[in-house]
Formats: structure tokens, C-alpha cells, sequence
């Protein structure tokens, strides 16, 4: 999966994500969310009463102090708020790679830091919609993020 | 003013550092001796008059060559006979240690504190043992195992964002879409650092750098470039804290501390951040502004955290040199930060081209600068107020510096 190349004009093309996909530890907190992908949904705590998204998860709901958090399941839409094409290779075999930070339709504070892919180095741009798209690798559903609306190129991820 | 602003009862006595280079081989205890001797000789002390011990990280973040030694270390090799000590990774930037030094020695705690930031990236990188995130991923991605990640770091590292050159570059992106910001303006950091630095003997890089090799050179992440970032060094820097009673008896002016900023208002993260373009520099400035009848305008010089230039912009603005999304234009052909100009900026070189001292050096600059000893770069008017900064991202803190004159 890694490493995808979308070669264009002479500059090589960007990669899925760094080539060693370091991964959460998983515990009673965050299982929900890094595990949310396994039916293709994005899930976020939201709490019952202020109705509020609350992320990363924690044990109370920062706004009210009241309500119980709860996963639900949001649209996968969000905006580009800001985005960085990585050229520096961390780990061998790192190509580059372009690293999205996305806030999320439901709630713009709520940011992901996440990969763009099917997204080429010039076409990125900040505030551009985009969708979610799981990777998953061993136990845990990445979402990772391409441009909304758009023909996936190939089947792959589904 | 309401509060009672006690960290100005402490002034900055001594001021010592270390051999500053590449790959120099020494231990971080070593050097960390040779800076806190100079610093102690310069405040007219000896260390049986040392009372107090403070560093940043001491052994937090799972020492190494990023964190330097432990209080304990320096202690025991020093057999200083310590009132107060502190050693700690929280709190606003590295400059924390300082903070914390001004307060002991305003509550009474200590009478002198000693103070250092160490670090000895540069040898651990070329023997292979620098702990950076990156390059603990690197060695794990090269065997079996890679370890997995709790806490904040599980938010970037599965997307590669390993780096806080990654998390900057976000920073800047933004800035570029919301002020219009390029990099022909973000040039000028590097550029002034560089042309500074060529006044330092001890800076790292002093070969002279244009727009055309800024322009040219490999990117990092986008849009930052290897001349965004600064260099890892090896290299120790110490002050001596004191009362302020002590200042007339200390051989060299004494910098008096009028304000320190240390708030944190915005989520303590790299991503939640209420205003990406700033973070946690707008609260450490306001907080520092606050505590002061000093104002933008009365500072003659600034160290502003480099450690990527990105920083420094933000800085900028949120300092009140600038208004905010004004930067750009601000730094642009380099005049207003020039040594000879109206705002003096990192006058060592800073980070990016003397090393990264991890905001100690720009402390220490300040020091000499205040104190009229900045040799070949000393500003010509000599300044009497001057502000550093450390830190950037979600973590910042500032401090408001006079010299101490009559
Ligand atoms: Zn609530």
C-alpha cells in the first residue's frame, strides 16, 4: 500500500503515508476510535447533553461536565485546515508524503492530523474538502483523508 | 498594577557558556561543568555560595542527549549544598527553569540559582544515538518491533508527522493561506541569523547565505526547508539567578528580570489549538505584557526562539513588534532586524545558524547584549530592554530583560 506512486510533471509523486505506519496503543479510551474504521464510518465522542464532539477522547465532556460521551458516527466530510508535504526521510525507504491537519464538518474544532492521498503535491490546497478513507493496518483503521467527491482511482481500500 | 509581579525581585547576576560546536565529544556533565564554573566566576561567586539548582528537562522525556544531565548529577559533581532545586519538561518552554529560579529567589527559597540547558545532540547524532522521535521510528522501522504510541504522539505518528519541523510546517501553511505569507519573507529569518552569526566565533554555521541558496535548498516539509530549521549543537549555557540586593556587589551589570509571560489559554496540543497561526506564544506574550508597564515600542533588542523560523514570525507578532499576520512584510529585506536596525534580532545567529542551544543561547545573548559585552555584534546603542522568548507550538514562554545601569 505504502508508497503509491502518482509520478506528474517530473516530480515524484506523493506516497500514502510514511513507509513504517507507526501505530496507537490501544486501550479502553481510544479502541473505538482506531478501531472505528472496520465498517468505513468515522466515530468521535459526543456528549448527550451539550451534544457537543469531544476529542481526543477523555473521560468527561470538557464543555459541560455533565453529560455522558458516547461514540457516534459522523459524515467523514472535513476541510484541508492546513497541510505539509514531508521530503525529510525519517525512516529508510520514506518517499514524500503529504501530512493534512482536517477539521471535521460536524464540529471545525475538532481537527485530525492525518495523510492526504489520491492527491497530488499541486492540488492540495488549504480549505479544499475532503473524505475520509481507512488503511488498515493489523488492528487498527487509520483514517486517512482524500480530496471529497471525486472517482477513487482504483479499488484499492475498499 | 494589581499583581505583585515577584519574579522581579530576581536579576540574571552571572551568565556562562560552554564550547559550542558540532560533534565535540565531550559529555554532557563536562560541558555543563565548564558553563556553570563561567557562570558562577562571572556573578562574583564561588559554588559554596550557590544555594539553588534548576534545569530544563533534567530527566524528564527520558534524558539522553536532548535533555543534558539531572540536577542530581550536576549537584553531586559540584557538591553544591542546595536550599531549592527543580528539574522539569512542563511548563511554558525551556525557559521554565529560569522562571521557576526568579520565584525561588523571590520567595526566599534560594539566594543564588544556578541555571542550565544542556544538550549534546550534535555527537549523539553522529554516533548514531540521537533519541528524536523520528529516529527512534527510524531504528525500530529498520528492525522488528516498532513500539506504539500513547498520549498525544498517537494523534501524528501513524501519519508520519514525527517531527515538530512536520507540526511547524502546518503552522506555516496556514499563515501563508490566511496572511499571505511567502517564503521569500520567511527567507529573512535564516538570512539575518546567518549574517549574524558571522560575528559569533562560536556559532555553528558562518559561511555567508543569500536568497539564492535559501530558495534553492532541499525543502524539509513544505514549506519549511532545511534553512527553516534549526541545527543541532553541542553545547552547555548556564546563568546565575540572584536577589535582586546581590545586584550591586556582582562584578558585571546584572540583568534585571521586569516580567516573565508563562500562560497557556489555547488546548495544549498540536492539533486542537484554537488559532493554528499562533499557538501558545499569544497567551505567554499577553500574560508577560500584563505584568509590565513596559510596552512593544521600549525593547531595543529580541531573542526570539528560532528553532524553526516559522517561530520567530509568530513571535513577532504576538510580541506587539508587528501586527499580527504583518510579519511577513515586517522581516522582508531584513532592515527592521538588522544589528544596525530598529529591532535587533538574535543577534548570535539564534538557533538556526549558532546552534541549537535550546533557547538558553538567546537568553544568554540577551545577558551580553544588556551588559554591552557582545563584542564584534554588540548593538551600538547599547540596548536596555530586551525580551527573549523560548518555545513555540503549544509550549512558550517569554521574559522581559533590563539592563541593570546606576
Ligand atoms: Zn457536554
Amino acid at each position: 500500500m505504502h508508497g503509491a506512486a502518482e509520478p506528474e510533471l517530473g516530480r515524484p509523486g506523493l506516497g500514502r503515508g510514511p513507509a513504517v505506519r507507526v501505530l496507537p496503543r490501544l486501550d479502553d479510551a481510544n479502541r473505538f476510535f482506531w478501531t472505528s474504521g472496520a465498517d468505513g464510518v468515522l466515530r468521535f465522542l459526543r456528549c448527550d447533553t451539550c451534544r457537543c464532539y469531544v476529542h481526543p477522547p477523555g473521560p468527561v465532556c470538557p464543555y459541560c461536565l455533565r453529560g455522558e460521551l458516547l461514540p457516534e458516527a459522523v459524515s467523514g466530510r472535513g476541510t484541508l485546515h492546513s497541510f505539509t508535504v514531508n521530503y525529510q526521510p525519517w525512516i529508510p525507504g520514506d518517499g514524500p508524503y503529504a501530512i493534512g491537519l482536517v477539521a471535521i464538518a460536524e464540529q471545525d474544532d475538532v481537527r485530525l492530523m492525518t495523510n492526504v492521498v489520491d492527491c497530488p503535491e499541486q492540488a492540495l490546497e488549504v480549505e479544499m474538502a475532503v473524505e475520509v478513507t481507512f488503511e488498515q493496518v493489523e488492528d487498527v483503521w487509520l483514517p486517512l483523508f482524500r480530496p471529497a467527491g471525486r472517482p477513487r482511482p482504483t479499488a484499492a481500500g475498499a | 498594577m494589581a499583581v505583585d509581579v515577584l519574579e522581579r525581585r530576581a536579576v540574571i547576576s552571572g551568565i556562562g557558556q560552554s564550547q559550542v560546536g558540532r560533534r565535540l565529544g565531550r559529555s554532557d556533565l563536562d560541558l555543563t561543568v565548564e558553563a556553570a564554573l563561567a557562570a558562577i566566576a562571572d556573578a562574583g561567586l564561588t559554588r559554596d555560595d550557590i544555594d539553588g539548582l534548576a534545569t530544563y528537562p533534567g530527566g524528564a522525556m527520558g534524558g539522553g542527549p536532548f535533555a543534558g544531565p539531572t540536577t542530581p548529577d550536576v549537584q553531586d559533581t559540584l557538591r553544591l549544598r542546595l536550599n531549592w532545586h527543580d528539574g522539569g519538561g512542563e511548563g511554558p518552554g525551556q525557559i521554565r527553569a529560569v522562571f521557576a529560579a526568579c520565584l525561588a529567589v523571590a520567595a526566599g527559597l534560594a539566594r543564588h540559582v544556578l541555571v542550565y540547558r544542556t544538550v549534546t545532540e550534535s555527537t549523539a547524532q553522529g554516533s548514531g544515538g540521537r533519541v528524536g522521535i523520528g529516529q527512534a521510528m527510524g531504528a525500530a522501522g529498520a528492525g522488528r518491533g516498532v513500539p506504539r504510541f500513547g498520549g498525544s504522539f498517537q494523534w501524528m505518528l501513524p501519519f508520519g508527522a514525527v517531527s515538530a519541523g512536520n507540526w511547524l510546517a502546518l503552522v506555516a501553511r496556514r499563515r501563508m493561506h490566511e496572511f499571505g505569507l511567502t517564503r521569500h519573507q520567511l527567507a529573512w529569518i535564516a538570512l539575518n541569523g546567518r549574517a549574524n552569526a558571522a560575528r559569533n566565533p562560536k556559532a555553528v554555521y558562518r559561511q555567508p547565505m543569500t536568497m539564492e541558496d535559501y530558495l534553492s535548498v532541499r525543502m524539509v516539509s513544505t514549506p519549511l526547508c532545511l534553512y527553516d530549521c534549526d541545527a543541532p549543537c553541542d553545547g552547555s549555557t548556564a546563568v546565575v539567578v540572584s536577589h535582586r540586593d546581590y545586584a550591586a556587589d556582582a562584578p558585571s551589570p546584572a540583568c534585571h528580570v521586569n516580567a516573565i509571560g508563562t500562560a497557556l489559554r489555547g488546548r495544549p496540543s498540536w492539533d486542537q489549538f484554537d488559532d493554528m497561526t499562533t499557538m501558545a506564544a499569544r497567551d505567554a506574550a499577553a500574560s508577560m505584557w500584563g505584568r509590565t508597564d513596559l510596552r512593544p515600542h521600549d525593547v531595543d533588542t529580541a531573542d526570539l526562539y528560532d528553532g524553526f523560523s516559522i517561530l520567530t514570525m509568530v513571535w513577532l507578532e504576538e510580541l506587539g513588534f508587528c501586527e499580527k499576520g504583518e510579519s511577513g512584510a515586517f522581516v522582508e529585506g531584513g532592515k527592521n532586524i538588522a544589528l544596525d536596525g530598529p529591532l535587533p534580532l538574535n543577534t548570535s545567529g539564534g538557533q538556526l545558524s549558532g546552534g541549537r542551544l535550546h533557547g538558553f543561547g538567546l537568553l544568554h545573548e540577551a545577558c551580553l547584549q544588556l551588559r554591552g559585552q557582545g563584542g564584534e555584534r554588540q548593538i551600538a546603542k547599547r540596548p536596555e530592554v530586551a525580551v527573549v522568548a523560548n518555545g513555540g507550538g503549544p509550549i512558550a514562554g517569554s521574559m522581559l530583560l533590563t539592563a541593570g545601569r546606576g
